[in-house]
């Protein structure tokens, strides 16, 4: 090959290799953008770390004032629970860590609101609870979590968000939150919890997803 | 340039159909990957739009599409043309060289600009491919979830809609190169223009 030839081709090959290694190396620039982009693009390019994935024709859109959270399947009479009624059983707080599927995360998110026991207690389960279906009021978006998982010391229903009441791109009034597992299982605007013998497939699980849901080494990230 | 009007204008075949159908085929296909990808990436879109999955669903069938479709270019098309073709994209030769240092020289059928936009072009696609395939295989199975893999799909995104941009401009509006538009839609272009862009070509095909 002559040398005018073997220009292009070093310079396809180096954008190839690059690329490839990037793959394994590249950072998350969303931090870089943060800083790059002006005020007015930001809202525009996502550059807090967080990104808003909807599933329904709209985002939900609840009035706390009104909202209910039902509970029902393996309990003795279902029961419905205002947010006051929420706010008003024992208060949980964590920071955590969120990663998503897709390849991004956001650190250091501070969490409060109540731990599932808590609920349980509160609802009066009955024998054979083996999983939790946690429903959205974005239909038909649902995910499941067994109860060994949903009783995890850092799985909490949560109604705050970094001090603040979580706001509706992220859930509001009420979300589940599972730091140890990918996104998609911390449901958002949740609005029904049934209680079933055993977890059920969520769905992204049901259009393709792992249903181990686990967060792995594989990507350097650690629960 | 546009030819004196009483004088029929001399055309000169500048692309085989195998490379306009290429060029239309990956076209077409990045446009509606483009739109639904910034409908998936941007959250005033995302959240605009939502329905993720069925705008993920034309996203990933217009992938698989793109790759049936450029795999049937090669298949049934003119492969000695499209051989040829990288093998003018690759050379980077002195006049090349002159002509991205902002200096004249004469071109060949593409000019240094065309090729660096070639060899850009085709490394995007082929990295595009291979992120998007572990994008959706991590999503299947978490051990294929790499630290870096949606930051090389996201950067792809953003120097292609620089490289769209470009594009876009010098093939519609800029006055000396929009006359190209027509060599990749009939694949003749004006020979008097040929001569004053692309003169070496001009001058190989002995016109």
């Amino acid at each position: 090959m002559d040398r005018d030839r073997l220009i292009g081709r070093a310079g396809f090959l180096g954008l190839l290799g690059a690329g490839a290694a990037g793959l394994f190396y590249a950072k998350d620039v969303t931090g870089l953008l943060d800083r790059a982009v002006p005020r007015t693009v930001s809202a525009l390019v996502p550059t807090s770390g967080w990104r808003i994935y909807t599933v329904a024709d709209t985002m939900p859109s609840l009035d706390p004032a009104t909202y209910r959270l039902t509970i029902d399947g393996l309990v003795e009479a279902p029961v419905s629970l205002s947010l006051a009624d929420l706010e008003a059983m024992p208060r949980a707080e964590q920071v955590s860590d969120f990663h998503c599927v897709t390849g991004w995360s956001v650190n250091d998110v501070h969490w409060a609101g109540v731990r599932i026991a808590d609920v349980l207690e509160r609802v009066g389960a009955v024998e054979g609870l083996g999983g939790l279906r946690f429903v959205s009021a974005e239909a038909p978006y649902d995910d499941s979590l067994s109860l060994e998982q949903a009783l995890l010391p850092d799985v909490m229903l949560a109604y705050e968000m970094d001090g603040e009441p979580i706001s509706r791109p992220h859930g509001a009034p009420v979300r589940l939150v599972m730091p140890r597992m990918y996104g998609y299982k911390s449901v958002k605007w949740v609005s029904r919890i049934e209680l079933n013998t055993a977890p059920q497939a969520g769905f992204w699980e049901q259009h393709g997803y792992d249903a181990d849901a686990w967060i792995g080494k594989s990507n350097g990230i650690s629960a | 340039m546009a030819s004196p009007p009483n004088r029929p204008a001399r055309l000169l075949r500048r692309f085989t159909l195998t490379e306009r159908v290429l060029h239309w085929t990956h076209a077409s296909a990045f446009l509606v990957m483009l739109a639904t990808g910034l409908i998936l990436y941007l959250p005033i879109l995302s959240t605009w739009i939502s329905r993720r999955n069925l705008v993920k669903n034309v996203h990933l069938g217009t992938a698989l599409a793109w790759a049936v479709a450029i795999a049937l270019v090669f298949a049934l098309g003119n492969r000695r043309a499209l051989r040829a073709a990288w093998r003018e994209v690759e050379r980077i030769d002195r006049d090349d060289r002159r002509w991205l240092s902002l200096r004249r020289a004469r071109q060949g059928r593409f000019n240094a600009g065309q090729k660096v936009n070639v060899i850009l072009t085709v490394a995007f696609a082929l990295l595009f491919a291979l992120s998007g395939f572990f994008l959706w295989l991590g999503e299947r199975d978490h051990r294929f979830i790499f630290a870096g893999t949606g930051t090389v799909h996201d950067l792809l995104t953003f120097a292609s809609v620089g490289l769209l941009a470009g594009h876009l401009y010098l093939a519609l509006i800029h006055p000396t190169t929009r006359h190209a538009l027509r060599g990749i839609t009939t694949g003749e272009v004006d020979a008097d223009w040929a001569k004053k862009h692309h003169a070496k070509w001009v001058e190989e095909t002995g016109a």
